[in-house]
């Protein structure tokens, strides 16, 4: 089914999907003249296939669950914020904030994506086909963050337990952000991940693996004088 | 929070409906700014002359056009609502000592050889209906919608700032050390007219501009001594330039066809525009000046 932003508003649109009719066997839609529309596709709760056709502004796919969303074109900030499950898909870049506070799902993000890339992500798998700008991965708690170009600087700045894997440059890395040996296991959760967004020229080898120092967010008594 | 947007042409093909691009663009970013709006359109030069664009304020036009002779000699005056374009060959600096001097209660908007200035409190779509933007041709513009932060709600406290000739200043964000920049670039000769932060920053590029630095060189000088939160576009005779803060908060996103180049502060604003599907679209990086024309 196709619905036009030209024709409907976007406030119909979303409740249109947000409340899915059951009865009806329709699960297919796509979104034509997005045209830089904030929050389109936000707050989906069922199974669908949604392909919006151009680029979109802010919070697009917000708080997805079990919805999978294309987007052809840009996104804006916060694409992806705060999804707990399903698949977003931007085939152009992303604005900064990508996956922001993420709990679940796959994000995946064929250009680049610009600063805050993952950002207190909790949980949700960011494939980045492109490069991140500065502060990607900051505060991130959980899940996996995988660049296949550069990273700007401060990567992974007070970051608890996600895994980053960064195939390019990376340009600074933030507090208590390590580099991390690959291991076997590593490189097999990598080449399942490069194997989902479809990417065949690389491989989980070439890639570099950064994670927590963990000495930032433990309380260590010896730090007790600074309190 | 506020909207800013520009418009630079490549070529000669979009000239005519330079006005109606930018005031389409000014009223999406009406969101952004509810509170007042402005813009700079360049046009192309008239032979040694310079213009000046002026708010009469409460003052009416018949009034100031009649006191107005034998001050200086000009060649054109053109009434725009509370706006007026004057067209003088006069030396620059005598004609905007005896404005200053004779019209106390009328605001120097700005003045050049190409730059046309307007600006005024109320909801974009109004301003822009009010100056009738649609009408206006050129080569490029910048434009701006305000939710005021720093300072009150008044003409001169609106976007665009011009304290140079033919120069002018938007600005998305605050500044924190404007008031220690102010003193020090009054010293530097530099004039204000209002409290407000973006004006500091655009006498600070006056300043440096007047001192034989490129525009280029001056916002990367800029990086260093302002600090706060930004998006800027600055525009000259030739062209403009856009640049962010290091932090990058403020948003920008740029699209660029063989006959354009757009930039607004959401993608939203410029999706109306010629071929826009088709064009280079990317977000400018912090701290990287990016510029067209200059």
């Amino acid at each position: 089914m196709e619905l036009d932003l030209k024709k409907i508003n976007l406030r119909e649109v979303n409740e249109k999907l947000q409340n899915l009719d059951r009865k009806q066997n329709q699960r297919d839609f796509s979104i034509i003249n997005p045209e830089g529309n904030h929050a389109i596709c936000a707050g989906l709760t069922e199974e669908m296939n949604v392909n919006i056709k151009g680029h979109v502004g802010y919070y697009c796919a917000g708080m997805n669950q079990k919805a999978n969303i294309t987007i052809d074109g840009n996104v804006g900030t916060g694409v992806a914020e705060n999804m707990m499950s399903g698949k977003v898909h931007v085939k152009g870049n992303a604005s900064q904030s990508a996956g922001a506070t993420a709990h679940g799902g796959l994000l995946v993000i064929d250009g680049d994506a610009s600063s805050r890339c993952g950002i207190s992500m909790k949980g949700v798998d960011i494939i980045v086909k492109g490069s991140v700008g500065h502060m990607s991965g900051f505060m991130s708690q959980s899940g996996n963050l995988i660049v296949c170009g550069d990273a700007g600087e401060a990567l992974g700045d007070s970051l608890y337990e996600t895994n980053i894997y960064i195939r390019g440059k990376v340009k600074s890395l933030g507090a208590d952000c390590i580099e991390k040996k690959m291991d076997k296991k590593h490189i097999k959760k990598l080449s399942k991940f490069l194997k989902v967004a479809n990417i065949k020229n690389l491989k989980a080898e070439s890639f570099k693996r950064y994670g927590s120092a963990r000495k930032l967010y433990n309380f260590k008594v010896d730090n007790i004088g600074n309190y | 929070m506020c909207g800013i947007v520009g418009i630079y042409l490549k070529s000669e093909k979009f000239e005519s409906s330079l006005g109606k691009m930018l005031s389409d663009m000014l009223v999406n970013m009406g969101s952004r700014g509810p509170d007042s709006a402005g813009f700079a359109i360049y046009k192309k030069e008239e032979d040694g002359e310079y213009k000046y664009s002026l708010c009469l304020n409460n003052l009416s036009f018949e009034k100031f056009k009649n006191e107005l002779q034998n001050k200086f000699s000009f060649s054109d005056i053109e009434e725009n609502s509370d706006h007026v374009i004057v067209k003088s060959k006069d030396n620059p600096k005598k004609v905007l000592e005896i404005i200053t001097r004779v019209f106390k209660e009328v605001s120097i908007v700005g003045y050049g050889k190409s730059i046309e200035i307007f600006k005024q409190v109320g909801e974009p779509k109004n301003v822009v209906k009010k100056f009738n933007l649609e009408s206006f041709s050129g080569t490029h513009g910048i434009g701006h919608t305000r939710m005021a932060t720093e300072s009150a709600i008044t003409t001169d406290g609106s976007h665009p700032y011009s304290t140079g000739e033919d120069e002018c200043l938007v600005h998305n964000g605050s500044l924190s050390n404007h008031n220690n920049l102010r003193r020090k670039l009054k010293k530097n000769g530099i004039n204000f007219n209002s409290e407000n932060d973006t004006e500091v920053a655009a006498g600070y590029i006056s300043n440096n501009l007047s001192s034989k630095k490129t525009l280029k060189e001056t916002l990367k000088k800029g990086l260093n001594d302002l600090d706060g939160f930004y998006t800027f576009i600055t525009g000259t005779r030739k062209g403009f330039a856009v640049l962010r803060d290091e932090i990058g908060c403020k948003p920008a996103v740029i699209a660029e066809t063989d006959d354009y180049v757009a930039i607004a502060s959401e993608f939203q604003a410029m999706a109306h525009l010629p071929n826009v599907n088709s064009a280079k679209i990317f977000e400018p990086e912090p701290g990287i000046v990016y510029s067209w024309g200059n």
